[in-house]
């Protein structure tokens, strides 16, 4: 699978919150998407899921151009979104939240057995209701219902956002088992060296526009490249 | 017992108002153009109303699955105001069409002996269709509430009304849901609109008064709980029927005190589920 995003442009009203951004992702890689707050990270998510409308640019998904398709319809054909602030529906149960996200219709490697087995913390707590949950809690079952959904790329916005060092360590482990399918990552995060781990792919956004982007990349280029200090 | 036609009245609304956050001034008047569907069905035909019922019902369905997906659809945003708007035009325009082409008359279809069959209990006596509506309700808001809880529908109708653009991200069409609810919804009305008709006259104008009593069943039995609305409208039945029991010819009128009263102290309703507005 390949999904690529081609001079993206999107906004809120008047405002261009992303600018001319550009990259692409292939199956089982995991793109970092890092920079500081308002730099665009979220936007970029949500235009290429199809809850924002593009201005500019396109998204192709194994060379089908999606841009002018719904949310639901991209998620049809498995680009999957797990939201900032997880988004569960807070009065259905755990379990209710991962059926609701089998609607997608697509089949693979992922059902509500085998997500329980990638998070024991799910598996505890199908029949609990989502809105009583911990911030730990509600990550996992987040990522669990994208899962179930069968996803070609499943991006993750900000899941380390509140929760405790050892619990983030857990579901970045657990990255690992996600790509080993051929399920492509897209992370946007805060915590530059967390994202560094695991990435294969680095971008860095600035004031919506990208201000570095590659592979193996010095630390020192990306830390000028978040902060916008250095040569542009 | 009159709180069992309430209750079939109510549920439709319940679905609406509830969960979809539409506020519907024109179900009392699809009530009753389901009634007039089915007085004329039946004089067509000669068949018995609860068998025009089996024609009624899909037409106002499939009536109610086109209103929401092409009209009321439409009316979705954050302000309540143009879903009110709407609704109370096409409830005027049922309404008037009514007037035209029907007669301002009163109008009632019977089921022959079952209109007037009593069960005597003793104390108490029943009517045996009043009852059979009391059953007929029970049915119908246990198999809905089965839907809402069992049934990947109902997942997403429950999803819907708490999250819709997240909804969207799990691969689900709102609008679909939004339409085949208001088809449930207007075939819950067709249901209550020809039961209304057979039980009491009825006339292009009943609308409003329909249209109130399901409110206040809504409302006593707390927004968002179909249950809740179940409760609410044998509340108000029983309301009314002991009120005019006490005061012949009020008993509309104790019901709607008894509505205020419990906006006034118990605004969140029997069920106590707070929804946010």
């Amino acid at each position: 699978m390949t999904l690529v995003v081609n001079e993206l442009s999107a906004g809120y009203g008047q405002l261009t919150a992303l600018r001319n951004v550009s990259f692409s992702v292939e199956g089982g890689e995991i793109l970092a998407i890092i920079g500081a707050n308002g730099a665009g990270k979220s936007t970029l998510l949500k235009t290429i899921a199809g809850q924002l409308r593009a201005f500019t640019g396109s998204v192709v998904l194994d060379g089908e151009d999606v841009t002018s398709l719904s949310a639901s319809a991209r998620a049809r054909r498995g680009i999957l979104m797990v939201p900032e602030g997880r988004r569960l529906f807070p009065s259905l149960t755990v379990k209710e939240n991962l059926q609701l996200g089998t609607s997608t219709g697509r089949k693979g490697d992922w059902n509500l057995d085998s997500v329980c087995e990638l998070f024991p913390l799910v598996a505890e707590r199908l029949n609990r209701v989502a809105g009583q949950m911990s911030g730990g809690e509600q990550q996992a079952t987040a990522i669990a219902r994208a899962l179930v959904g069968n996803p070609e790329i499943i991006m993750l916005d900000e899941i380390s956002l509140g929760l405790a060092p050892a619990i983030v360590v857990e579901f970045y482990d657990r990255l690992g088992e996600i790509t080993r399918r051929g399920t492509s990552v897209i992370l946007v995060e805060q915590d530059v060296k967390r994202a560094l781990s695991v990435a294969d792919q680095v971008h860095c956004l600035l004031e919506g526009q990208t201000s570095l982007t590659g592979r193996n990349l010095d630390f020192a280029d990306i830390a000028a490249a978040y902060f916008g200090t250095g040569h542009r | 017992m009159l709180g069992g036609l309430y209750a079939i009245f109510a549920a439709g609304l319940s679905l609406i108002f509830g969960v979809m956050k539409i506020v519907s001034l024109s179900y009392g008047a699809f009530a009753v153009l389901a009634a007039f569907l089915a007085l004329h069905f039946t004089q067509a035909t000669g068949w018995p109303p609860v068998l025009a019922l089996l024609v009624v019902v899909p037409v106002m369905a499939a009536f109610g699955w086109a209103l929401q997906r092409f009209v009321l659809q439409r009316t979705l945003g954050t302000s309540a105001l143009p879903s009110i708007l709407v609704t109370f035009g096409i409830a005027i325009i049922i309404e008037n069409v009514l007037l035209i082409t029907e007669s301002a008359d009163q109008k009632r279809m019977s089921l022959g002996w079952i209109d007037t069959a009593a069960l005597d209990l003793g104390l108490i006596r029943l009517g045996v269709y009043p009852l059979g509506l009391f059953v007929l309700s029970l049915v119908l808001l246990g198999i809905l509430a089965w839907v809402m809880a069992k049934t990947q529908f109902g997942r997403a109708v429950r999803a819907i009304s708490e999250d819709a653009p997240t909804v969207e991200l799990l691969g689900i069409r709102p609008k679909m849901i939004y339409a085949w609810a208001g088809a449930i919804a207007l075939a819950l009305a067709a249901i209550g609109g020809v039961a209304s008709g057979i039980q009491t006259s009825f006339s292009p104008t009943s609308g409003g008064m329909l249209l109130i009593f399901a409110f206040e069943a809504v409302i006593i039995g707390g927004i968002g709980s179909l249950w809740g609305t179940f409760l609410g409208a044998l509340v108000l039945g029983v309301a009314q029927t002991v009120g005019a029991n006490y005061f012949p010819s009020q008993g509309i009128l104790i019901g709607h005190i008894v509505f205020l009263i419990f906006l006034a102290f118990m605004p969140q309703g029997l069920s106590g589920k707070v929804k946010r507005s």
